[in-house]
């Protein structure tokens, strides 16, 4: 675990989920990306915006080994 | 329909001469801060610029060898500090030649020209869409060629490499179409330009169902409408601008 505050990396993931077309009522740890409609392309963003907030570079490999909210949440976490 | 946003940068690669500069010239007369490239010609690219500039718009040449992917992934910051804006336009125009029959076509001569005309503008519209997407606005237009969809002997490898261009704006236009990104083709017929006066003679010219060869500035008015925002709806296709070759 990084120094980063994973309230803070929540915030930023919900919001970039939100803006995606998520339903914000939808968004848990326990939500997977295929259940909130998020494909490859708004995961592909997520990781762009990421990249911006915290400096940790998700790679496309990364990106497809995970499948829920909370998975997203706990790898950032994990390089931040 | 969404505008584009105030200051935006449209990038045009080889845009010293011929399609480059005029499609630079039409982009800049729309509205567009335009960062013109260069690899060999830097006057070429110095008088694009001096004639935008004329004109009351915002122009900077960028020395840049397309096949060199450091310096690709470097421009979009080059020419957004060097022009204040993002860069919400790219224009892969860069192109090579390099002919000889398939059976005798060197190793070089095929790498050359799949390395300029097709992987680098891959490796620039990976880069540009980054943004594009984030900022929910782009526009991509990539310079292809009725060659490809046709055939022309002496030209496997540009062939190769325009069809490729083609595929590929498709695919890329697909991806990205929800996000206010648009990725299309041009493909010119025969222009006259300093790269083609070796090759239209008046044979050729007879195909051409417009009986003339097209000008840059032809091919720079189908680049600056597919830049605008009334081509919002265009995307992951390809405008022929042949004078009805392909028909």
């Amino acid at each position: 675990m990084g120094t980063t505050d994973s309230t803070k990396i929540e915030d930023v993931v919900t919001k970039a989920l939100t803006d995606f077309g998520a339903e914000p009522g939808d968004i848990s740890r326990d939500a997977s990306f295929e259940a909130l409609d998020i494909d490859s392309l708004d995961l592909a963003e997520l990781a762009q915006i990421v990249e911006e907030e915290f400096g940790v570079e998700l790679k496309s490999d990364d990106i497809r080994g995970i499948g829920t909210v909370g998975e997203a949440i706990d790898l950032i976490a994990q390089r931040a | 329909m969404r505008m584009r946003p105030d200051g935006a940068v449209a990038l045009v690669t080889g845009a010293s001469g011929g399609i480059g500069a005029a499609s630079a010239r039409a982009l800049a007369a729309d509205g567009w801060a335009v960062a013109v490239t260069y690899r060999s010609d830097p006057e070429g690219a110095a008088r694009t610029v001096d004639a935008i500039q004329g004109g009351g718009g915002h122009a900077h040449a960028l020395d840049l060898d397309v096949t060199d992917a450091a310096a690709a992934a470097a421009v979009f910051t080059r020419a957004q500090e060097a022009l204040d804006g993002p860069v919400l336009g790219l224009v892969n125009n860069a192109g090579v030649r390099a002919d000889d029959l398939a059976m005798s076509l060197s190793d070089e001569a095929w790498d050359l020209v799949l390395a300029t005309n097709l992987t680098a503008a891959f490796r620039l519209t990976r880069g540009a869409l980054k943004g594009m997407v984030r900022a929910r606005y782009g526009r991509v237009i990539n310079i292809a060629s009725v060659v490809g969809p046709r055939a022309n002997a002496g030209q496997a490898n540009y062939a190769a490499s325009k069809a490729g261009l083609v595929g590929f704006t498709r695919t890329a236009g697909v991806e990205v179409a929800r996000r206010g990104v648009t990725v299309n083709a041009v493909a010119p017929g025969f222009i006259a330009t300093d790269m083609t006066t070796d090759v239209i003679d008046q044979e050729m010219l007879k195909a051409i169902p417009a009986r003339r060869a097209g000008s840059p500035d032809d091919v720079a008015a189908g680049v600056a409408f597919l830049a605008s925002d009334a081509a919002a709806y265009v995307t992951a296709t390809t405008l022929f601008i042949d004078g009805g070759l392909t028909a």
